[in-house]
């Protein structure tokens, strides 16, 4: 008995340390979000809503708006999702269905170390091998013959929104893969078999199955890789050209958030300059808060439909 | 080593052992000194820093070349010890800081126009209508006449200009968008002059460093970076109508030409501008660059440390300064700094 | 319809070896012990190396994961062990909605909470803001490894009459430890790359430092700074300190995978 009691307090103080250092971490969310909305009041006050899609950045004038990063991030992003997507589900496939089995521990690791590059080594990469190729193999022939299409009017410099949504798309793919994969991985066998035994062939099997069963699953993972590449910071800004204008042409340089927040954060110099940025930075914590709660809620609607059978 | 308490202490005790032992050299370690500001000098102040530290161990002076922006925004948040600039400050920003601050000038540098063209030469001509009509965007191909007629002996590709700019806060675009402002109207109408500006177009690079880099990687493209970067990466560089009508290359005579009337004209507060200078072969885009400080120090080993070095910047740093491309402070100013520097303070006691 | 599926699976892949192929020749060219073991030179001139870099690196790595190791760990515990009710949901949501946050908003929350009011950019700004997303992440790798033992297992202990606390720390957690290490392991190769936090809290330094209230270099951040810069010796550098990077960064995520595989 007395053991039980002296075990007693010491498992409530157990509970209540843990319990202190989970208290931490919630008060942490907290205090982020606190910070960003206290910096932010200046601008806010100032510019209030129109701020969304004003697309001056006068630092002289201290007139700002954010018009032209909240472009440039989600264009370079859904350019990246347009190239990624079908690659890493096609990928996807191959890998589950039609590969030897020895092949998927290897590439499930290649895909896991694509993911541990750090953001500024793609950044190296994308200023010196994929900008110089991007502009003189594709950009520069594309703007001769198709110049007058206004997605791809030059002058062609290199630095651009193509080029920082291609090597988004790279960074993303072991996301969206990995995901794919597991949703490919839930279909019940008993289905893909019953497909192939009706006398359907291997790709009416995937068309159907897959596209019964996986398709909320696989737009969870685009959600997923879409909620990553808003955020990214170092590798968009060394290949995205930090002009802070809303341009139609790919191939024109551009702007993004988290860009500006890294380019021009140290020098703001006055209150509203800062206020700005923060902003900048509470309306990109929204926008992926927003994305990453509505993969989740959409992959848990997966989880929850397979675990069901169904 | 059996328990999950045993783990953790152990990890715990090498972290924290780590530490303390990178942290036990601090009663040992230099004086450390943090600056952060303007790109434009940072060849020389990176040279300065280097050999100084060398020359006096007992204290480091850790520049970070983030602009003359960062250098006044850090400054003015009291977050670093000095800042450096090219723009200087503006009445409301000396409003905004918390005691007043000396502008040290510490060398002169020339804002030089650089361009990357394989079938052209160093050299290229241009007058202050041809380089702000580029920058507005609407000379926009190399071949253009206006460029090709002050230039009739160079074959000019009709290839696009590519248009370099500061994407950060810089010095070297106030000294440049001043001078575009000086000698074009439409440019002073449209855009101004200022640290950072409404740019009607073009591609941002980082600091001098960036853009220098987007212009030897980009074919076809323009920019304007401070003398020594030019001439360290071995760019083309341009030679621009002054004053008086000539073409000048620019060179470190050219700048000491442009700096020689300063020194009759030099204000009290050393805040003055270089551009459009009058004498024949005066570099049209010269500026004086600055370190600030403030004239009451709120550390007394720091704030002498500060002094002795822009003793030594002001009088042996400037026999660095021709190798790299730096005009040196004409004699009277140095001798007007020296004056200055007497002013900094610790709570009332000067450290001269 | 499978060639354009292994099309697929190979362009994914490609631009893995290709990254990894110039990182070992452009970055093997410079890679002289001198780089690993001076200070940097003056612009323009050459030679010089990172050694403040790697030192700064492991520095600000070893300093964040002082605290947010406890704190992380001891949280996921927390919430695997005791966490039913609504403030552990609460807790779960936070660590979740941080992960997602990008890591230039850590950065931004580094220099308001510890740079202004300091007066100073600092190491430890630069842990506080890089705490901010390890810990997160180890919160969740923690609890769910957690959560992969059976409630037989605690049930089973807590028959014996052992103490509840002794139970899920000798027991369940000592059962899985191998996982949370290799998620610790894990976190702390991916702040270790981490740039954008460190923009504005740590800044760079120049010089060897060993106090934490002064800036402190960091790889990534000469990494950024290099590759942005017109000097071509600069550009060899930047590819230098990006292989010794990746090969920290690799080397770690080799060792949490190589536990892992030891458990079983």
């Amino acid at each position: 008995m007395a053991r039980k009691t002296g075990g007693n307090i010491k498992d409530l103080l157990f509970e209540r340390t843990t319990g202190a250092f989970a208290f931490l971490v919630l008060f942490l969310a907290v205090l982020l979000f606190a910070v960003l909305l206290r910096e932010s009041i200046p601008a806010l006050r100032k510019f209030g809503a129109a701020f969304l899609v004003t697309g001056t950045w006068d630092p002289v004038l201290e007139k700002f708006g954010a018009l032209p990063f909240i472009y440039g991030t989600l264009v370079s992003s859904f350019l990246a999702i347009l190239i990624a997507v079908p690659l890493s589900v096609g990928a996807a496939i191959f890998i589950n269905e039609f590969a030897p089995p020895w092949m998927k521990t290897p590439v499930s690791f290649l895909a896991e170390l694509l993911a541990a590059i750090p953001s500024v080594i793609y950044g190296l990469w994308g200023i010196f091998v994929l900008v110089p190729v991007l502009r003189d193999v594709f950009m520069k022939p594309v703007t001769k013959y198709l110049g007058w299409v206004p997605l791809f009017k030059g002058p062609v410099y290199g630095p651009s929104m193509l080029a920082a949504g291609v090597l988004l798309s790279i960074m993303i793919v072991p996301f969206i893969l990995s995901v794919s994969r597991e949703v490919l991985a839930t279909v019940p066998q008993r289905q893909k078999e019953a497909v192939l035994s009706l006398g359907g062939t291997r790709w009416e099997m995937l068309r159907i199955v897959i596209g019964q069963h996986c398709l909320p699953g696989i737009f969870g993972a685009t959600i997923l890789g879409l909620g990553r590449a808003l955020g990214e910071t170092m590798a968009v800004t060394m290949v995205i050209g930090n002009r802070p204008e809303a341009l139609l042409s790919l191939f024109q340089p551009g702007y993004s958030m988290a860009a500006v927040i890294a380019n021009e954060f140290t020098e703001a110099v006055g209150d509203v300059y800062l206020s700005s940025l923060v902003l900048i930075g509470l309306i990109l914590f929204a926008m992926t808060f927003a994305v990453n709660l509505a993969a989740k809620w959409i992959l848990s609607k997966m989880v929850a439909r397979a675990s069901r059978g169904i | 080593m059996r328990t999950i308490f045993g783990i953790l202490a152990r990890t715990a005790a090498a972290l924290v052992l780590s530490l303390a032992v990178a942290t036990g050299a601090m009663a040992t370690d230099p004086l450390t000194i943090n600056g952060a500001g303007a790109t434009f000098p940072y060849p020389l102040y990176s040279k300065w820093f280097y050999d100084y530290s060398n020359a006096n161990p007992d204290v480091r002076f850790n520049y970070q070349s983030i602009g003359s922006g960062g250098g006044i925004k850090q400054i003015t948040a009291g977050t670093v010890d000095f800042g450096a600039t090219d723009a200087p400050m503006t009445e409301e920003g000396m409003k905004k800081l918390p005691g007043a601050i000396l502008h040290i000038p510490t060398a002169i540098g020339a804002v030089v126009v650089v361009y990357n063209l394989d079938t052209v030469e160093s050299g290229l001509k241009f007058t202050p209508d041809v380089l702000a009509g580029i920058y507005l965007g609407k000379i926009t191909r190399w071949n253009d006449p206006m460029i090709a007629e002050l230039n009739k002996t160079m074959t000019l590709p009709n290839v696009d200009i590519v248009v370099a700019h500061r994407s950060d806060g810089s010095g070297t675009t106030d000294i440049f968008t001043n001078y575009l402002t000086t000698v074009n109207t439409e440019w002073r109408a449209k855009v101004g002059r200022g640290p950072s500006v409404n740019w009607p177009m073009g591609i941002g690079g980082k600091g001098n460093e960036g853009v220098a880099g987007v212009v030897k990687q980009t074919p076809g493209a323009i920019g304007y970076v401070e003398l020594a970067y030019a001439k360290q990466n071995r760019m083309m560089v341009a030679s621009l109508r002054n004053k008086e009508g000539k073409f000048i290359a620019p060179t470190l005579e050219a700048t000491s030409a442009a700096a020689a009337g300063v020194a009759k004209s030099m204000p009290a507060d050393f805040r003055v501008s270089l551009v459009d200078a009058p004498g024949n072969d005066a570099y049209p885009i010269a500026g004086l660059t600055w370190i600030l400080v403030y004239k009451d120090q709120k550390d007394e080993a720091r704030g002498k440390a500060m002094v002795r070095f822009l003793k030594w910047a002001i009088r042996d740093g400037q026999k660095m300064e021709a190798a790299l491309d730096y005009a040196g402070l004409p004699k009277t100013v140095v001798e007007k700094v020296d004056n200055a520097l007497k002013q900094i303070s610790f709570k009332g006691k000067p450290l001269y | 319809m499978k060639a354009l599926f292994c099309l697929g699976a190979i362009l994914v892949i490609l631009p893995l070896f290709l990254i990894l192929f110039d990182l070992l020749i452009k970055g093997g060219k410079e890679l002289k012990l001198t780089l690993l073991i001076d200070l940097p030179h003056p612009v323009g001139e050459p030679g010089g190396g990172i050694a403040n870099g790697i030192a700064g690196t492991f520095v600000v790595t070893l300093l964040t994961m002082l605290w947010s190791v406890p704190t992380a760990v001891l949280c996921g515990i927390y919430l695997a062990e005791y966490g039913k009710g609504k403030f552990a949901s609460a807790v779960r949501f936070a660590a979740d909605t941080m992960t997602g946050v990008p890591s230039i908003i850590m950065g931004i929350f580094g220099y308001i909470l510890l740079v202004l009011p300091m007066k100073r950019f600092s190491a430890w700004a630069g842990a506080a803001a890089l705490s901010m997303i390890f810990i997160p992440v180890v919160v969740r790798t923690t609890e769910e490894m957690l959560r992969t033992v059976p409630t037989t297992v605690r049930e089973a202990a807590l028959a014996l009459g052992i103490a509840r606390w002794k139970a899920t720390l000798r027991i369940t957690v000592r059962t899985v430890w191998p996982g949370i290490l290799t998620g610790i392991l894990l976190a702390m190769a991916r702040i270790l790359g981490e740039t954008a936090p460190l923009l504005f809290t740590a800044l760079g330094n120049q010089f060897w430092q060993t106090r934490l209230d002064q800036p402190m270099a960091a790889v990534p951040l000469q990494v950024f700074t290099y590759a942005i810069s017109p000097y071509e010796d600069w550009h060899d550098k930047a590819w230098a300190g990006a292989l010794v990077l990746i090969t920290m960064v690799l080397l770690i995520n080799i060792a949490a995978r190589v536990l892992t595989r030891e458990k079983r």
